[in-house]
């Protein structure tokens, strides 16, 4: 249990998917112009993210991986299919992303009118691919660790986005040098609180 | 073909991605992986040179079979085209590159998710012949590639002292060899690659022939 809370915070604050790895910038920067839309694009990331990280794990560990098709028989337990890694995952983002889309659709069309037009967006959000990537990289020993990373790197890019969204709000009010403004105050604001977060470096529940 | 082969409009589509219509600072796309690799010269050499080839080749590829993709499932042909070029390129560079693979890590794969290679296929490539998507994918992955060098130049130089490796600062300069110069670490650290581009945007904005409507209002 300790181990889990210590993937999740890590997640969220150390190795957050913004200011540590960032990824997923493009979507960041261009939708983080008010809290309301970048709530809604945060909510879409840590839901896909939960659903495609352990979904990739399952595929790394029975399929992928070096003798991860030993399940199949003797015959089959040095084959090594890691090379289509990249094909897999981005295969199974693009259509999880679909098919949850689809379900929102039919099962709940007040949340898909507020999330309907950030979920296409997610397909080519590097935070989800480069979830699974991390995932197969750090070789979590359980699918909840694997599933407890993926939610503390969706919470940490939904702290990243609504707390620039509000910034960005606000500043709107004060008077940035004409060439500085829009792209480049929001890249210099995102990089100071980068430093911000870099103070939980090293925590270790 | 009526035009020829460096007529301006074609010269136009090689150089107007690295300045007034660059991907990274104007258009932002490819933003993820330009910040990610920024440490030192080298791998930011590696990476530009690799999305060079994929935008390259997936340019021409797209625009050759652009009439025989029905369109309802383009985007998933883009991204089977897209993906099998960069496992190649990661296979390449495991052979060859080994160690600079390993600190590249998971940004190679990430060319895949990358918007300027996707944005570049669906907004050109699908609609033009050969050679200009062939000048349209150098340009563009030319005008990422100089932003990647120019962040790495700075970020190298100023936060080990190094350039491609080499050390340029000389050693009687820092405090070990009597002198006064200390390599500024925050340089090194993931944020400053943030602040640095936007300093690059700042700057490039601020040129007087810059065209006014692409200036921002917050």
């Amino acid at each position: 249990m300790e181990e889990l809370v210590n993937i999740f915070i890590k997640g969220v604050f150390i190795e957050n998917m913004i200011f540590a790895y960032f990824l997923g910038m493009c979507s960041y920067l261009a939708v983080s112009k008010t809290v309301e839309t970048g709530v809604g694009l945060g909510a879409a990331v840590i839901f896909v993210l939960g659903i495609t990280v352990p979904i990739n794990y399952l595929l790394e560990n029975y399929l992928l991986k070096e003798g991860a098709l030993s399940w199949l028989g003797a015959r089959f337990s040095t084959m090594d299919l890691s090379f289509l890694s990249l094909i897999m995952f981005i295969a199974v983002v693009a259509s999880m992303v679909q098919l949850v889309e689809m379900l929102v659709e039919k099962f709940s069309p007040q949340l898909y009118s507020s999330l309907g037009i950030f979920l296409p967006l997610i397909a080519v959000n590097c935070s989800i691919l480069g979830g699974a990537l991390f995932m197969q990289e750090r070789q979590y020993s359980t699918i909840v660790e694997a599933t407890s990373f993926a939610l503390g790197s969706g919470v940490g890019w939904f702290l990243a986005i609504v707390g620039i969204a509000a910034i960005r709000e606000k500043i709107r009010y004060s008077n940035v040098p004409r060439p500085l403004r829009g792209l480049g105050i929001t890249f210099i604001i995102t990089g100071l609180m980068g430093i911000g977060f870099m103070c939980f470096m090293g925590i270790n529940i | 073909m009526k035009n020829s082969l460096l007529s301006k409009k074609n010269r136009k589509l090689l150089s107007d991605p690295l300045g007034d219509q660059n991907p990274i600072t104007i258009q932002v796309l490819g933003i993820c992986s330009a910040l990610a690799i920024t440490v030192q010269l080298q791998q930011a050499l590696v990476m530009s040179m690799s999305v060079v080839f994929v935008m390259v080749c997936g340019n021409m590829i797209i625009s050759a079979l652009r009439n025989v993709i029905p369109s309802r499932i383009r985007i998933i042909v883009q991204l089977v085209v897209v993906s099998s070029l960069v496992v190649f390129v990661d296979q390449v560079l495991q052979a060859f590159l080994p160690d600079v693979q390993e600190k590249l890590s998971v940004f190679i794969g990430l060319i895949v998710s990358n918007c300027i290679i996707m944005g570049r296929l669906e907004a050109f490539a699908l609609g033009n012949t050969l050679w200009p998507s062939f000048l349209d994918g150098i340009g563009n992955a030319v005008g990422y590639g100089w932003i990647l060098l120019a962040v790495a130049f700075f970020r190298e130089l100023f936060g080990s002292g190094k350039l491609f490796g080499y050390q340029v600062f000389p050693d009687a300069w820092y405090e070990a060899g009597g002198g006064f110069y200390l390599n500024n670490n925050l340089m090194i650290l993931p944020p400053m690659a943030l602040i640095v581009v936007g300093v690059i945007i700042w700057v490039q904005r601020s040129r007087k022939s810059f065209p006014e409507e692409l200036l921002e209002e917050n």
